[in-house]
């Protein structure tokens, strides 16, 4: 890509992709051309299990304000819940 | 050989047919990779062009600008570079190859020699082959066309990371593509936008200075009024006017050194 801004992280969770739910193994954050937001560049974020294919994938692309907007509202939300004594750190798959 | 396009127009009492397909070739350490092949039908012989996909992948818009160049006369091929990352959607797939950095250097210029010497294997097929590319591709035109030989006419539009800092070098892309210039072995068009951020204009005036340094056949073309990628007309970034002239001096160019 064009910035090569990019930066890949190993995380647990689930995505929902075009063939219904799937295990989210990776998580792709870039600053770069989009592929459907009409800019130059934007802040994408891919959901993604590697071992799945390309495929499964759950894409979003944000303006940079609205890429702040997730992470301090991320923040904020983490935080009440840990307050709370919600959080939950393991997943437990099936085997 | 029929003439169509570049300088002269297509008449309407003219034969007109192409052949349009996916075909496979050897690229980088003689792997057999997909690649989308457009030409003229007839004998020919055609000029040959290979098309370097750009940063986004092999996409829908390279299918149609590979076919272009073949209702333009050439043999023209767009080798499939994100071939070993797996298969889908070509936004699956960029996005995936975006998220790893992009693929090495050295497999590109191997994919596009491959691709260059499939062309160069086909009896309808004359002695020159260009290469072409935007974006990601554009720089990778201009690095081949100075790692390989082989190559007749170049086309970089708006390559971004031909200049390059040491902290952009990474493993897949050890030797900024401008250091290369001194190897460049054939005449080269560059297209740009004087709104671009990469390559910016300040790039665009380093990569010059180096051509000129080395005494370069070349021409550059800038345009006010265009950013980044301004050939594509289902991006924002489409400037009509810039892209309509733009592509009259890409044709202009790759008539005189392919077909003369």
């Amino acid at each position: 890509m064009c910035t090569m801004i990019a930066k890949q992280v190993a995380i647990d969770g689930s995505g929902k992709g075009k063939d219904g739910w799937f295990d989210v193994r990776q998580l792709n954050v870039s600053y770069d051309h989009p592929y459907n937001m009409p800019l130059e560049h934007s802040l994408n974020i891919d959901f993604v299990n590697e071992a799945k294919g390309p495929g499964a994938r759950v894409a979003v692309e944000l303006t940079p304000e609205a890429a702040r907007k997730l992470v301090q509202t991320i923040h904020e939300i983490l935080a009440q819940a840990e307050a709370g004594g919600y959080l939950e750190d393991k997943v437990r798959r099936e085997a | 050989m029929r003439n169509i396009g570049g300088g002269s127009m297509y008449q309407t009492n003219m034969y007109e047919g192409m052949l349009a397909e996916t075909v496979t070739h050897r690229g980088a350490n003689g792997e057999v990779i997909n690649a989308y092949f457009a030409r003229p039908l007839g004998a020919g012989p055609f000029p040959g062009i290979v098309v370097i996909h750009h940063a986004p992948g092999w996409d829908e818009w390279y299918r149609e600008c590979t076919r272009k160049f073949a209702h333009h006369g050439y043999a023209a091929i767009s080798p499939d570079l994100y071939f070993r990352e797996g298969h889908g959607t070509p936004e699956d797939v960029g996005a995936k190859v975006r998220a790893a950095g992009g693929v090495p250097d050295d497999q590109v210029v191997g994919d596009v020699e491959g691709a260059m010497r499939y062309l160069r294997s086909l009896p309808f097929v004359n002695s020159k082959v260009g290469v072409f590319g935007t974006c990601s591709g554009g720089r990778n035109a201009f690095f081949v066309a100075c790692r390989v030989k082989g190559f007749d006419a170049a086309v970089e539009c708006w390559g971004g990371r031909v200049v390059m800092s040491k902290e952009d070098l990474t493993p897949k892309q050890p030797v900024a593509p401008i250091d290369y210039t001194k190897d460049l072995s054939c005449p080269l068009i560059g297209v740009f936008g004087n709104e671009d951020k990469s390559p910016s204009p300040e790039q665009v005036n380093r990569h010059e200075e180096e051509l000129k340094k080395h005494r370069k056949n070349y021409e550059f073309h800038r345009y006010d009024g265009a950013g980044h990628g301004f050939f594509y007309y289902d991006r924002p970034a489409y400037r009509q006017e810039q892209a309509v002239d733009g592509w009259k001096k890409v044709l202009a160019f790759l008539e005189k050194h392919l077909k003369a």
